[in-house]
């Protein structure tokens, strides 16, 4: 038995039909072809899955898809422009090595990014706590925690990542 | 506008089917009344669900099945920590999330052992959508949500096919896994009673790791002190993994009592709080290295609650 859903995906209206047990990591990966959302442990544990439901950070592996009814979901094909430019954070990454293999740079952008939206001035101290729970087996944390870093020091130009969304509005 | 392509959705070749999921169908009650007639219905086939950290683990795993789960994630109810001005009271709804009491100004200020542990419960992906019921009720001798709010004499109120009662958070707790629930009973309400003038307090998460990792101990302890800022006038502590459920140091709280707080005393509260403990021998550490740092633990919280009194007084 199914059950209808509508939410807002990275900009776009969308409307499914979803499984009760499906997690909303299966309903971005399996059934929408998005597969920038990694799945690691699949148990919460590593954050590979982490995106942005009304702008919190979550663990899609452990959020089910019929409770995204109604909300907002951002995943990292949700950060660039349409045009395809990088978001501040995405070119920082790149910039200050930030992806090495790159499997846990989705989640360890989008967990960026809810804490920028939050505190645009963010520390290294929340820095850290942010991405507590995004684990880099490549262990390049002190690139990662520099790319937010950097960003971060640019607070005047409004790291707010939809920029593109809010030029639409304007 | 451009981009839509990528929401449209699609078949992939030879999509890998999700093996970990079990089916179920996912109800969504907006009443406490509603979700309990769901479960009496269901009986032993349905199990409710609030933020689904701990349950969709445990289906993944096999270590659940059930046929049905009921959210309680839509029944309103005040989605913050309330303080009441005129009572003094906290109210905590259970359904209130880890990051809701973490981002309270209130709970910082005026209840800052309970900010100290939910900071550094999971991840804040977790904290998000993670609840403090929840945490709760799955009586785990770790859960650090469950020490703070026993050191400030927390109640718990619970609704049920039967109606509805409240108890002390302290008899909650049965043994590992295992609350003072039954079948359809839903946890619903954390009151915690008004705190002492001059009171101060603090908890510390002891482990290797602070995020994503069960603590190999956790110390909570609550002080109030008479006008003379020196003699205690009451003392909670709680500990967190040194029993099988959490469990408060009664005689250690008792030995402070009417005794000035200082080095001494707060070392000798700590001797007596490890005797009491009942720590065992375990995958993150062995009993002695346990009983010697409820010790000390206790004493390094004493000194912290101490120490923060004086801030919030604007003393030293």
């Amino acid at each position: 038995m199914g059950r209808d859903v509508s939410f807002v995906l990275n900009g776009l209206e969308t409307h499914i039909r979803i499984e009760d047990h499906w997690t909303l990591l299966h309903l971005l990966r399996e059934e929408l072809g998005l597969l920038g959302t990694k799945e690691g442990c699949g148990s919460g544990e590593c954050g590979a899955c982490t995106v942005l439901v009304d702008g919190m950070a979550v663990n899609a592996c452990l959020y089910l898809a019929a409770e995204i009814d109604g909300r907002t979901v951002l995943t990292i094909e949700g950060m660039e422009a349409p045009d395809g430019t990088l978001h501040p954070l995405q070119r920082a990454f790149v910039k200050h090595g930030g992806i090495q293999c790159g499997f846990c740079s989705p989640g360890m952008i989008l967990s960026a990014k809810a804490l920028l939206d939050e505190r645009p001035d963010a520390d290294e101290e929340a820095i850290k706590a942010a991405i507590a729970g995004n684990i880099c087996r490549c262990t390049g944390y002190v690139q990662i925690i520099e790319s937010i870093r950097s960003v971060t020091r640019k607070a005047e130009e409004k790291v707010k990542v939809m920029a593109w969304q809010a030029d639409e509005e304007t | 506008m451009s981009g839509g392509s990528r929401c449209t959705p699609m078949t992939l070749p030879q999509a890998i089917e999700e093996v970990d999921m079990r089916r179920f169908t996912y109800m969504i009650p907006k009443s406490l009344d509603e979700a309990i007639s769901m479960h009496v219905a269901h009986g032993e086939r349905a199990k409710y669900i609030a933020g689904g950290t701990d349950i969709l683990i445990k289906i993944k795993e096999r270590k659940a099945a059930p046929d049905y789960l009921i959210s309680l994630k839509h029944i309103l109810g005040p989605d913050r920590p309330l303080f009441s001005q005129e009572t003094g009271e906290l109210y905590i709804g259970a359904f209130v999330t880890h990051r809701r009491i973490e981002t309270s100004k209130t709970v910082r200020t005026r209840y800052p052992i309970l900010h100290d542990a939910v900071k550094n419960i999971g991840s804040v992906q977790i904290r998000n959508v993670a609840t403090i019921g929840g945490n709760l009720v799955n009586a785990v001798p770790s859960a650090d949500g469950a020490i703070p709010l026993i050191a400030l004499d927390a109640e718990i109120r619970i609704h049920g096919p039967k109606g509805r009662r409240s108890m002390d958070l302290l008899h909650f707790f049965l043994g590992p896994g295992q609350c003072d629930l039954e079948t359809g009973e839903i946890l619903t309400e954390i009151l915690i009673p008004p705190v002492l003038p001059r009171t101060g307090s603090a908890y510390l998460k002891f482990g290797r790791r602070q995020a994503m990792e069960l603590p190999l101990l956790g110390v909570g302890v609550v002080l109030s002190l008479e006008e003379d800022f020196k003699t205690c006038c009451r003392a909670r502590i709680a500990l967190g993994v040194a029993a099988p459920t959490p469990m408060r140091a009664i005689q250690a709280e008792a030995f402070l009592n009417g005794k000035p707080v200082d080095e001494k005393t707060l070392e000798e509260a700590g001797k007596i709080a490890a005797e009491e403990s009942r720590v065992r021998d375990s995958i993150r550490g062995v009993a002695w290295y346990r009983r010697e740092m409820v010790g000390v633990l206790v004493k390094r919280m004493g000194r912290k609650a101490l120490q923060r009194i004086h801030e919030t007084h604007g003393r030293r």
